[in-house]
């Protein structure tokens, strides 16, 4: 799915993403609340992030830490001196009725991200998105709409838990530089790769904990820009492909039809997988942002920022153009990047397996049993050392790819509690490769299966495979298949 | 500046005060004499060399530790909440969307 | 809180404690006395501090128009108020008061190391947070709560152990200057029943004239504890901004908001700001460099120093008997040894209009959160959005009205420039002006108000009248430097030939030399000799 594919000949789309990303710091903005995600409804409240008439703020130190480190993370440049706004409007879930945010100068100003983005099977291309800013803000409080549906729409009174309120909130602005639906999907990815990296959120956009809008907007070649809507409720990276193409598509029939388009922000509907209108933007809203008079300035002198750039762990860009450097194919340095299984191909790589074959494992079969138990890499106990144990079994030839398959799926059935020589082991699961062994075995199957054995010698080659599945099921699964083989033809042809 | 009544309903909607035709009309003359009043303020020769002032002091990087401090039960938070529900601040249905 | 048990007897070894006026409970003496000499006798055990309480709440009952019944004393509802009713507070903590008092006289005969104004009774300006008694701030809008916690200044007065006894009347959040745009109804200048005691701080003003307490807290925005503090016969305090926490102070402009004291001399007001003064993390704008000791020089007086008067600050304006006072005062300096020089605050006179800028900017954002959802009032209606609206519409009076529209329209827009942000800007150029000043003077000085106690509803009609008031005060508080007022005299009253009113002076310091200022207070109310105590036919009763 390509710009050329979803737009008819001669139309651009212009899309440019907002990303939220909630921090992960032990407590709110403002206050010493904690940022637990499920507590009971407003009990981790304080007079400070429930508006209490006289409550100050105060700003969590951590937080513009790591809002520093994410701009860096981000090729951006730190403003060495900027402001917090309040943002006015009235809403219920602000407990004051206005959002600490940033407004002209923010603290981070104009970055960018280098994107791989599949333009062909296997084939990778580098695309840079600029972001204009990163800002520091606070997040709201959680709404609950009682009523029909469940939505905001329809509902006939809603209950808010100012549990959320006050989280530390970044908010990351890209230029509209993006062109097609998967670069904006490899753009959500690498962000959300890269703020896991540096470790300021777990970036769960199904939690909320990473949230994206998206400008999106079309022109015939050549032409100005045209008006954007915004597509709000985008909760996965797949969303937000989806709905891309069919806003884009939307907006060129509309045109084609002579129809101007409204400026106004549309929800994404995933069951239908259509975008629908949320609001028109008859006025742009005055939210008459002023300097919060209860915060003051946050101050970064150059050296304190290198300090903080000096933190900054390897980035998913190196990472990948180290993999590939390392024998890996571009596909599979972005799928162990994007996948979260760096660290563990990493510490196999260390412990001396091969790193093309742990990343097809770490890719595959690990990928695979993961996905089926619905746990993660971290959850299995899988480790680096594991894998790389597993791999010189393999490669000395105890474990057959099939048996490896089995004890790296009893690892992680154990949690990571008994590693794959002593699983092997214990759960008698080797490769019979011994000759004397094999050979014995290979002689009473071509014993009792003259029949086969004579239509062999009788040209018909591919009855072997009887066989060989004879000599497996006598050894449990254990012969090594190639030799088995070789065996086999050895008795047979004399 | 002189404000019509037209631009104070404006005025009042973004401060969401919904004011009487009385107050309305009230108001408009009143507040446009503010505003005469205070625009003297234009009078004075404040170039891009003026800072403007939030702070008399220019504190700078007042912050706090992320560690966590006792805040409010529940109840007290919601003692004095005009309605409640389920542990929750309860408001009539929300027309606009948010932001 | 105060210790919750049932009061019992001080156990003073000394005797309990006779007046040489009498000695009961209700005595003169005792609510005339200063904060200092009461102190000074509670901790020689000549009187305990449930008597000091006690002959205070008396006073209270007898004069303040409260419902002198429960654990808590409510204000009469406005319309039964009456016009003797000074209607200094607008709430009573009397049981409180009672136990801390107990728990202080326990405390006191037990040997424990108190404060220095330990037991010493206070009225708290009811924007202030306190747990266990209503927050109103002067308007409908919070009828009805009670704040879960305590504002620092509060904190800071109960470890100290001053007692205080309730909550006082103010313009409706901070907004005004003569405590009539209070919701509850206006409280009475205890020099002229008739007349106003200034605002917005002016139920602190009159409680603490009145004898109705000998100590209070106010705030002070543009000039709400030294206009009434003036208009009352008081010493009041505005410190320098970001000294006294600001953490519970309910905001009516943040960047201008300073608690501060009210008192009848220029050492209570001086001992009482000390104790609420200091670094407070809960608060971002709090200054963390070491605030001055505002009592180890107060004595040395000022001979030899530079006393600023400000050219801009007086003339045109002022009430010919607040010039002649003025007058009188720069003589006295220069008789105590101090050198008149004149200095100039070439924007000053913009002070006013940048003011009347910044602080409804502010304002209107941070009333913003008084909407029907979390607290106070609420008027029921469909929708969130009209409920928010009906409740704002009923809840808030007049003058906020106003406010919060001129600040919202401030900030919108297309106007920011023109007035938020150009407003900001001549801010700084006042802040110049006074960095200036001081290199040629050591203080400024000034009329406090351009007027002496007005008319209860003779401004109400116009605005700018009424902010009028405050066209001296302003500058201070724009650039944040400390600024007190004292008595510097009396004054007859244009409108009622006669009537003498107290007349403020004030004094303006170098930021973060609050100690300059009181003692240079100190000196002149010295050589002044102003008897506190209220005059005049329809002065509040006082027994002599």
């Amino acid at each position: 799915m390509t710009t050329a594919s979803i737009l008819p000949e001669g139309w651009e789309l212009i899309v440019g993403l907002e990303v939220h990303v909630e921090l992960t710091t032990t407590t709110k903005m403002w206050c010493g609340c904690s940022t637990d995600f499920g507590a009971a409804p407003n009990t981790n409240v304080c007079a400070v992030c429930t508006g209490q008439p006289g409550s100050l703020p105060v700003a969590n130190a951590r937080a513009i830490e790591d809002a520093t480190l994410l701009g860096l993370a981000l090729n951006g440049g730190i403003h060495g001196r900027c402001w917090f706004h309040r943002k006015n409007y009235f809403y219920p879930d602000l407990a004051k009725n206005y959002q600490i945010s940033q407004y002209d100068v923010p603290l981070v100003h104009d970055g960018h991200l280098d994107v791989e983005v599949e333009v062909a099977d296997g084939a990778f291309e580098t695309r840079r998105v600029g972001i204009e800013r990163l800002h520091m803000e606070e997040d709201t409080a959680r709404s609950l709409h009682v009523g029909d549906t469940g939505r905001l729409h329809g509902a006939d009174r809603s209950l808010i838990d100012y549990n959320r309120c006050g989280i530390p909130l970044l908010e990351i602005v890209s230029h509209p530089d993006i062109r097609d639906p998967e670069t904006a999907q490899a753009y959500l990815r690498e962000l959300q790769a890269i703020v896991r990296a540096v470790g300021v959120s777990d970036a769960r956009m199904e939690e909320g904990s990473m949230r994206c809008d998206a400008n999106v907007s079309v022109r015939r070649f050549g032409e100005p820009l045209g008006t954007r809507c915004e597509i709000k409720n985008l909760n996965s990276v797949r969303s937000l492909g989806r709905a891309i193409a069919y806003e884009a598509q939307r907006q060129v029939v509309l045109l084609e039809d002579g129809v101007a388009i409204r400026q106004e922000t549309r929800h994404w509907d995933e069951g239908k997988g259509v975008t629908e209108t949320l609001r028109v933007k008859e006025t742009v809203t005055d939210y008459r942002y002023f300097p919060d008079p209860d915060l003051v300035a946050v101050v970064s002198p150059a050296e304190r920022v290198e300090e903080v750039r000096a933190r900054l762990p390897e980035l998913p860009a190196a990472a990948r153009a180290r993999l590939v450097a390392a024998g890996l194919s571009p596909a599979q340095a972005v799928t162990v990047v994007g996948g979260g299984s760096l660290t563990v191909l990493d510490d196999a790589i260390a412990a001396g397996a091969d790193p093309s074959t742990a990343a097809n494992r770490l890719t595959g079969e690990v990928a695979g049993q993961l996905g089926a138990e619905g746990i993660t890499l971290e959850e299995s106990g899988l480790t680096g050392a594991h894998l790389a144990e597993l791999e010189g079994l393999v490669a000395d030839g105890t474990l057959s790819t099939k048996l490896a398959k089995q004890v790296l799926a009893s690892v992680i059935d154990g949690r990571g509690a008994h590693g794959p020589k002593q699983v092997a082991e214990t759960e008698g699961l080797q490769q019979v490769s011994d000759e004397g062994e094999l050979r014995a075995i290979v002689e009473q199957v071509v014993a009792d299966n003259a029949g086969t054995v004579a239509a062999i010698r009788g040209g018909n080659d591919k009855a072997i495979g009887a066989l060989v599945g004879q000599v497996m099921k006598a050894t449990r699964g254990q012969a090594d298949p190639r030799k088995t083989n070789e065996l086999l033809r050895a008795v047979i042809h004399g | 500046m002189a404000l019509s009544e037209a631009e104070v309903r404006h005025v009042a909607r973004l401060a969401r005060l919904a004011l009487t035709d009385d107050e309305v009309a009230a108001l408009a003359p009143q507040l446009s004499k503010i505003l005469e009043y205070a625009e003297q303020v234009g009078e004075v020769a404040a170039g891009d060399d003026v800072e403007p002032t939030v702070h008399p002091f220019a504190l700078a990087n007042v912050v706090r530790a992320d560690e966590r401090r006792d805040g409010l039960t529940r109840d007290e938070v919601l003692a004095g909440a005009p309605a409640t529900e389920a542990d929750r601040f309860a408001v009539p249905r929300i027309v606009a969307e948010e932001g | 809180m105060a210790d919750p048990t049932p009061p019992t007897p001080p156990t003073s070894t000394t005797p309990p404690a006779t007046d040489a006026a009498g000695g009961s409970a209700a005595d003169g003496a005792l609510t005339r006395s200063t904060a200092v000499a009461l102190a000074a006798r509670l901790r020689r055990g000549e009187v305990s501090a449930r008597e000091v309480v006690d002959a205070h709440l008396d006073r209270i009952a007898a004069l303040d128009g409260v419902v002198a019944d429960g654990p808590v004393w409510a204000a009469k509802a406005a319309e039964e108020l009456t016009a003797d009713d000074v209607h200094a507070y607008l709430a009573v903590t009397a049981d409180a008061a009672r136990a801390h008092a107990d728990d202080v006289d326990r405390r006191r005969a037990a040997g424990e190391e108190l404060g220095p104004l330990a037991g010493v009774p206070l009225a708290l300006k009811d924007v202030l947070t306190m747990r266990g008694a209503p927050t109103t701030c002067g308007s409908r809008m919070l009828e009805d709560w009670v704040p879960p916690y305590d504002a620092t200044v509060t904190r800071r007065l109960r470890d100290a152990d001053v007692v205080v006894l309730g909550k006082t009347n103010m313009d409706e959040y901070a907004m005004g200057s003569s405590t009539e745009n209070s919701a509850y109804g206006p409280t009475r200048n205890p020099w002229d029943l008739d007349r106003v005691p200034g605002g917005s701080s002016g139920g602190s003003a009159a409680a603490v004239a009145g004898l109705l307490a000998p100590l209070a807290i106010g705030t002070d925005t543009g000039g709400s504890i030294r206009q009434p503090a003036a208009l009352t016969g008081l010493v009041g305090a505005k410190p320098t901004y970001g000294t006294v926490s600001r953490y519970g102070l309910v905001a009516f402009a943040s960047s201008l908001d300073q608690a501060g004291p009210f008192a009848r001399t220029v050492e209570d007001a001086a001992q009482l700001q000390a104790l609420i003064q200091g670094h407070d993390p809960r608060d971002s704008t709090s200054v963390r460099e070491e605030v001055p000791d505002l009592l180890a020089h107060l004595r040395d007086g000022i001979d030899g120093l530079r006393i600023g008067v400000v050219t801009e600050l007086q003339g045109e304006g002022y009430e010919p008997g607040i010039a002649a006072t003025f007058e009188a005062s720069l003589e006295r300096f220069e008789r105590l040894g101090a050198t008149i020089v004149e200095v100039s605050l070439p924007h000053a006179p913009y002070g006013l209009p940048a003011y009347y800028l910044i602080a409804p900017s502010e304002a209107s954002s941070n009333l913003a959160r008084f909407d029907g959802v979390r607290y106070g009032l609420r008027v029921d209606a469909p929708t969130a959005e009209e409920m928010n609206a009906a409740t704002r519409a009923a809840g808030f009076g007049p003058e906020v009205k106003r406010r919060i529209m001129i600040g919202t329209h401030a900030l919108s827009s297309g106007y920011y420039d023109a007035y938020y942000l150009q407003a900001s800007k001549v801010r700084t150029l006042i802040a110049r002006d006074f960095a200036a000043a001081f290199e040629t003077a050591d203080v400024l000085v000034s009329p406090t108000s351009p007027s002496v106690s007005f008319g209860l509803g003779t401004k109400t009609a116009d605005p700018i009248a009424m902010y009028l008031n405050d066209v001296a005060t302003v500058p201070a508080s724009l650039a944040g430097n400390p600024a007190l007022s004292l008595p510097a005299g009396l004054a007859e009253a244009p409108d009622a030939p006669g009537t003498q009113l107290p007349v403020g002076l004030q004094l303006m310091a170098p930021l973060l030399r609050d100690d300059l200022m009181y003692r240079v207070a100190w000196a002149f109310e010295q050589d002044l000799g102003f008897d506190p105590v209220p005059t005049g036919p329809r002065a509040v009763e006082v027994a002599r």
